[in-house]
């Protein structure tokens, strides 16, 4: 065998092991071109995301934002954090998308195109807040298995679609339905195709809430890849392992749905609080249903130097899963004193808050502004880590920033 | 007596014109079958194909104290966690987390029970010893101080 045929066969056989599966013509593929799984990967082009955001693992891709990225009201895609269990599915067909719904407690199984759920539906657009479980887990000691985010893994952007309980009341709810759970076209990272990287889903009360849709739209465009096109189911409030992305099945269950990631340890805390570190077994752990109340100053970005006599206006958001956020109040002198910022009311229902307000730092020095929120219940943010947990989720402890006074 | 030799060099130019046939279909087809598996063999243009195969550099390069392609530390047992755990998931996995040796087993446990991590054998306690070596949980308290704080001047 010549050499250059065996170079060439030997790609072709490593491309089919990386990728895991046989690469179908592969030897009419175009001299030079690299299989778009096995380019280079340069996640800020191939995502669109601003340079700033932090990588926090390539295989399977999660990419995490930073607190002064968002600090747009509606959250634009560059600061968007990117969340995967599994690899991302590539050939997506929008035009022969398919969306199924099934399950014990569907009274008739239905297949609906794109087109059918956008032009059968009545479309409806809403800015929802969609933060991940394990935001925060960074802190938590001692530290909690599974991708270290800090603070950036949430966005409020503005999502239109149709609403999901249109659509399974279209297919027919039988009275003993109790959750949904969604499947979709990712992979898992085993390449296994009897797995799926996550099948979560929600309680039929959520599910049947005006604001959780099937979105087709993202900030008035298709939804990017990465976040889901061309079919992401979306709910506000509630960890966004809920939010599944490139959906094509949702099942309609006669009990908790018991997918990829809806047991064991997965999106759950213990039901009663414990100890740092303490071990809890499986039917001691209770799924994550609303997120916590919480808050983000992103503006200014940590570590800015102002001139004495200068007040600093600062900035940011605060959202609280379900409930509304009633009061938002930073304190410069860790949390003897608090003052009120000005608050705006939410856009709608699930979409996060404006909070700012203008700081006086009375003295030379090093400050911190630390900002909390309280919601409806009267639930505030903790200024230290809130009840440790096995996987480190709802770390909703008071956000800060490090201000200089020269 | 010329009947026969006429027949004679009838079979025998019949049989030349099956030889020349048969050579015919065996040279067309094997080059066919050639062609089938090397698309470029008759692309007399890329040639040059051979010349621009590059050395490949070493993939297992360390640059101060790290494994560059993965990011791994340099220590004992680095090769057998590199071949064993960046198969499936990335190394930035493994080195944005932090566990003591049980936890370091169990989270091995987890990936066989439900993520098709194979057995690890002998190698299982190479990896855990390393992990635990280069990977040990920190101190963290209930609040860190703030830390890498990048100072600026703010404008407004």
């Amino acid at each position: 065998m010549k050499r250059r045929d065996f170079v060439k066969k030997g790609t072709l056989s490593s491309i089919a092991a990386l990728i895991g599966t046989e690469v179908v013509f592969g030897s009419n593929m175009l001299k030079g071109y690299t299989p778009l799984a096995l380019q280079d990967p340069d996640p800020f082009k191939l995502f669109n995301k601003h340079k700033d955001m932090v990588v926090l693992n390539d295989k399977p891709w999660n990419i995490e934002s930073q607190a002064h990225l968002l600090d747009d009201n509606i959250t634009p895609n560059a600061s968007m954090f990117i969340r995967n269990n599994g690899l991302v599915p590539e050939d997506i067909d929008a035009k022969n998308w398919t969306l199924t719904i099934d399950g014990e407690s569907v009274k008739n199984k239905k297949t609906y195109t794109l087109q059918e759920l956008k032009s059968k539906f009545e479309q409806h657009t809403y800015q929802l807040t969609i933060e991940c479980g394990g935001n925060g887990r960074a802190e938590f000691n001692p530290p909690a298995k599974g991708n270290q985010w800090t603070v950036g893994a949430v966005h409020c952007a503005s999502w239109t679609g149709v609403r999901l309980r249109d659509v399974l009341q279209d297919a027919g709810i039988r009275n003993n339905a109790v959750y949904i759970g969604f499947h979709a076209v990712d992979k898992h990272l085993s390449l296994d195709p009897n797995k799926e990287p996550i099948s979560r889903g929600c309680p039929m009360s959520k599910a049947l809430q005006d604001e959780t849709l099937l979105a087709f739209k993202m900030n008035g465009k298709d939804i990017p890849l990465i976040h889901g096109y061309p079919l992401r189911l979306v709910a506000g409030g509630w960890p966004a392992s809920v939010s599944g992305k490139w959906v094509n099945r949702i099942s309609i269950r006669n009990k908790v749905h018991d997918g990829t990631k809806m047991t064991g340890t997965a999106y759950r805390v213990p039901c009663e609080p414990v100890a740092p570190g303490a071990k809890v077994k499986d039917e001691d752990m209770c799924i994550i249903e609303s997120m916590p109340v919480k808050s983000l100053i992103t503006y200014p970005k940590s570590g800015a130097i102002i001139k004495k006599g200068k007040s600093l206006n600062i900035r940011g958001h605060a959202w609280a899963g379900e409930l509304e956020v009633t009061k938002v109040e930073y304190s410069i002198d860790f949390g003897s004193t608090w003052k009120d910022c000005k608050l705006e009311a939410p856009a709608n229902r699930l979409a996060w808050q404006h909070f700012s307000a203008s700081v006086d730092l009375p003295k030379l020095g090093y400050y911190e502004v630390w900002a909390r929120a309280t919601d409806t219940k009267g639930n505030a943010q903790p200024m230290v880590l809130p009840g440790w947990n096995p996987k480190g989720y709802l770390n909703n402890a008071c956000h800060r920033i490090a201000v200089k006074v020269s | 007596m010329n009947k026969e030799s006429t027949f004679r060099k009838q079979v025998r130019r019949i049989y030349h014109l099956l030889m020349v046939l048969f050579g015919l279909f065996v040279v067309t087809g094997g080059s066919l079958i050639y062609y089938v598996n090397n698309p470029g063999a008759f692309d007399f243009k890329a040639k040059s194909e051979i010349a621009s195969i590059t050395p490949v550099e070493d993939e297992d390069r360390i640059e101060n104290g790290i494994h560059v392609r993965t990011g791994l530390i340099d220590s004992e047992g680095l090769m057998v966690v590199v071949n064993n755990c960046t198969n499936c998931h990335s190394a930035k996995l493994v080195t944005q987390n932090r566990m003591t040796k049980e936890g370091w087993n169990t989270t091995i446990k987890w990936m066989q029970e439900t993520q098709n991590l194979w057995d690890l054998g002998g190698n299982q306690e190479i990896i855990v010893n390393y992990l635990v070596t280069n990977y040990p949980p920190k101190a963290k308290g209930r609040r860190m101080t703030l830390t890498d704080i990048e100072w600026y001047e703010l404008e407004d």
